[in-house]
């Protein structure tokens, strides 16, 4: 399916990152894993350090700090936002939205739209596109798409393909309405028949949680998880990567109207080094126009890691000239969306640690 | 010793491959194997496995190794 959007734009992006960090190496003597092998590993998948929320930090936690921060600096009035997205596949609560809590912790109008979305990895294609939409109504001149998630708390620590690689991260991007430029271009998507390839089985109303979903069980050698914790299933989630994102983007440019070399970056997602290396490869794109280290630095988060990406790569240089960015995430659905566009000069484009605070979630 | 037979000994010094014919079902390689071996079949005959190849049926034995580098050019 595709979308295109015309007089909107991205005013800025902040990305928010727990201060604790866990090293690769660390984690892998958990496992009675060779060295040597983690060596390679750490060379091949690019995983170093990865940054986890502490236990009790939410998303609204991370979130709210964010959008504080912005407050305190002038760069975003509360007043003037009209819709609040949040994409998350950790909510704070079943029940009610996430957003809703944002909202209310940080006393926004009344008068506005708040909406929870469940995506992952191409959450911030699809918050984006939710915000374009809402944009096209008169009454809704600014959206905040906030990105969230801390998921390492549903990752067993003894999973040794998922944990490793696993961050927690919330990113804030402000989206609005702007004179005429160049339309916004998105392609999106979703098999549903494939469901099962990226989930956490226990929790929900078709498996609530209990004793039994809890216990551990054996997934591989020396390799352990519950029901209750993230299950991947790597080779299909691979395979899926390889085979469909490539088309989606000749699909996308397509119907922009553009070449491969009008685009100054590719910021997708990143499961690994390993894996955007090979899309790269696949896609004729050179690896220094894919920045490919967010894994590295700060682990996997989900729907904030492109925006991680953009913030952490390109926060300067946006700040200072327009580029044109082409994202693109995949991943929990399985969903795969990619968007083209010019992208600055932004109000910000920042990444800062969180640090605690004492209210409750 | 072929270099396949090299490499693989390499990534997992305590497996017999010579005498495997399914690595996968007999627990020679997981998918961290899978994912070294690509880098290394890549690295020292100067190949790019694609994306869309890496599946297990490639990797299950010797042949089936040897199957996917002929397609590279690649005779061991």
């Amino acid at each position: 399916m595709n979308f295109t959007f015309r007089d909107k734009r991205i005013s800025g992006i902040l990305t928010i990152l727990p201060a604790n960090e866990r090293s690769f190496l660390e984690d892998m003597k958990a496992f009675d894993f060779p060295e040597a092998k983690s060596l390679k590993l750490k060379l091949v998948m690019g995983f170093d350090k990865h940054r986890l929320a502490t236990d009790g930090t939410c998303v609204s936690d991370l979130a709210v700090f964010g959008m504080r921060y912005l407050f305190d600096r002038g760069l975003l009035q509360p007043e003037a936002i009209d819709a609040l997205i949040l994409v998350t596949q950790s909510p704070d609560y079943i029940m009610p939205p996430t957003s809703s809590v944002i909202q209310g912790r940080l006393r926004l109008k009344q008068d506005m739209f708040c909406l929870d979305i469940n995506q992952g990895c191409a959450g911030f294609v699809v918050g984006l596109l939710q915000a374009f939409l809402l944009l096209e109504q008169e009454s809704i001149q600014r959206v905040v798409v906030i990105n969230a998630d801390v998921l390492s708390r549903r990752v067993s620590p003894k999973d040794k393909n998922s944990y490793p690689l696993i961050g927690d991260a919330a990113a804030i991007t402000v989206v609005e309405k702007t004179s005429p430029g160049e339309p916004i271009h998105a392609s999106l998507k979703m098999d549903g028949t494939r469901y099962d390839a990226l989930m956490i089985p226990a929790g929900g109303f078709r498996l609530p949680s209990s004793p039994d979903t809890a216990i551990l069980e054996a997934v591989g050698e020396n390799n352990w998880r519950s029901k209750d914790h993230l299950a991947m299933n790597g080779t299909a989630v691979f395979n899926f990567v390889q085979t469909e994102v490539p088309p989606l983007i000749d699909e996308l440019l397509l119907a922009a109207g553009l070449s491969r070399d009008a685009v100054d970056y590719f910021m997708f997602h990143q499961p690994n080094r390993f894996m955007l290396e090979k899309l790269a490869d696949k896609m004729g794109v050179p690896y220094e126009r894919m920045p490919n280290n967010i894994v590295e630095h700060f682990g996997n988060a989900s729907g904030a890691t492109i925006p991680t990406n953009v913030t952490f790569n390109l926060g300067r240089l946006l700040t200072e000239r327009p580029l044109r960015l082409c994202f693109a995430g995949f991943g929990v659905g399985l969903t795969w969306a990619a968007m083209v566009m010019k992208v600055g000069p932004l109000a910000f484009c920042d990444t800062i640690d969180y640090a605690e605070e004492r209210e409750p979630c | 010793m072929t270099k396949l037979l090299e490499i693989l000994t390499e990534i997992r010094p305590e497996s017999s491959f010579s005498e495997s014919h399914d690595f996968l079902d007999d627990g020679l390689l997981d998918s961290f194997d899978i994912v070294m071996l690509v880098s290394s079949l890549d690295k020292t005959f100067g190949i790019s496995i694609e994306g869309i190849e890496i599946v297990p049926e490639n990797f299950r034995n010797l042949e089936a190794i040897r199957a996917l580098l002929r397609k590279h050019g690649v005779e061991t």
